[in-house]
């Protein structure tokens, strides 16, 4: 009893300090310094439409390296965690095979799922979209197979070798950055090409493909591992 | 757009609640995933600019005058890691769930007192 109170006490401390920010709060009505700057620098100096990949991908691409790193050991946790053990293969014989329909409209839509998460990722520099959204599009195309086929194995080795050599891929566009441009992650290691265009914005599109790639092959990951598990 | 803040604060409180009170431990990952939901619209909300358009400079006009109609891209840009991380997080504390489950076979928080003093 006591135990609800105190939550209850909490949880109205909380909604007071959200209601007094709500109440006190002045929507923004300019975009403020960096804001401003990033967009107005932003076409000119890296060439990308969409104004949010250019600042996730090269002005705080830093940032996505880590946030990749997190997503990575995130992925390794739950790998290392839900280890595969020798008799998870016992209960395998009361599992209901999935319908005709399930079976057929999954094979049927995966390709186009996949290819889907592909174009959203190869666009990101030019709508809304990028890497880590294909890459989820993708492993929700997995994620189908998974439910559809309750035998389907994704093949680890494949899926550790698309993840690390996308990874160390990204890092090392980064490191080229360094070398032949202004800094680490700099996208203008390629020319930067007509704006607006599909091969433009230097090397924003080659690390979004990256970045998709690998994030679609760690969430497969993580789901092939949890899928293990019952 | 006090309307959206209003709404990602509530879905925070609703989240907090659920954090305090339930003992399912299930229910207790949905919980933080449900707080992070409100938190990530309560940034959107406060980058928001009434009457402008997305961050997406595809016109002439948006490139050239981009700073006076589009809203700001910078919370955006931080809700996207956010939500990447939030997911990580998701799937880590989720594990650990399963891993508990095979130890104990229960999902109640409160049948777990190994750490506790």
């Amino acid at each position: 009893m006591i135990k609800r109170v105190i939550s209850f006490m909490v949880l109205l401390g909380f909604a007071f300090i959200f209601g007094k920010m709500l109440i006190n709060w002045l929507p923004m009505s300019e975009l403020n310094g960096v804001a401003r700057a990033y967009v107005e620098r932003e076409p000119q100096e890296l060439g990308a439409v969409n104004v949010v990949t250019a600042i996730v991908v090269t002005y705080r691409g830093l940032d996505t390296l880590g946030e990749v790193s997190v997503l990575f050991l995130a992925a390794t946790g739950v790998a290392l965690l839900l280890r595969r053990r020798k008799n998870s293969t016992q209960n395998k014989e009361n599992k209901r095979p999935a319908s005709e329909f399930l079976k057929t409209g999954s094979s049927l839509l995966m390709p186009f799922i996949v290819m889907f998460g592909v174009y959203i990722f190869i666009n990101g520099h030019l709508s809304p979209g990028g890497g880590f959204q294909g890459g989820a599009v993708i492993a929700s195309a997995m994620l189908l197979m998974l439910l559809t086929f309750p035998d389907y194995r994704l093949n680890h080795t494949v899926l550790g070798w698309v993840e690390s050599a996308s990874g160390v891929s990204y890092v090392l566009v980064g490191v080229l950055g360094l070398l032949l441009a202004g800094g680490f992650l700099d996208n203008r290691i390629l020319p930067l090409g007509t704006y607006g265009a599909i091969l433009s914005a230097g090397a924003i599109p080659l690390i979004y493909v990256f970045i998709g790639l690998k994030v679609g092959a760690e969430l497969a990951g993580v789901l092939e591992n949890l899928k293990q598990e019952q | 757009m006090t309307i959206v803040l209003g709404i990602g604060f509530l879905l925070m409180l609703i989240g907090f609640w659920g954090l305090l009170t339930r003992r399912n431990m299930i229910k207790m990952v949905l919980s933080i995933a449900i707080a992070e939901s409100g938190l990530q619209l309560a940034m959107i909300a406060i980058g928001y600019i009434n009457g402008r358009t997305a961050p997406i400079l595809n016109s002439e006009t948006l490139k050239l005058h981009g700073a006076l109609k589009v809203v700001d891209p910078v919370p955006q840009a931080l809700v996207l890691t956010a939500i990447v991380i939030g997911v990580a997080v998701n799937a880590l504390m989720l594990t650990f769930v399963i891993r508990l489950y095979q130890q104990k076979k229960s999902l109640d928080i409160s049948d777990y007192r190994d750490m506790k003093w």
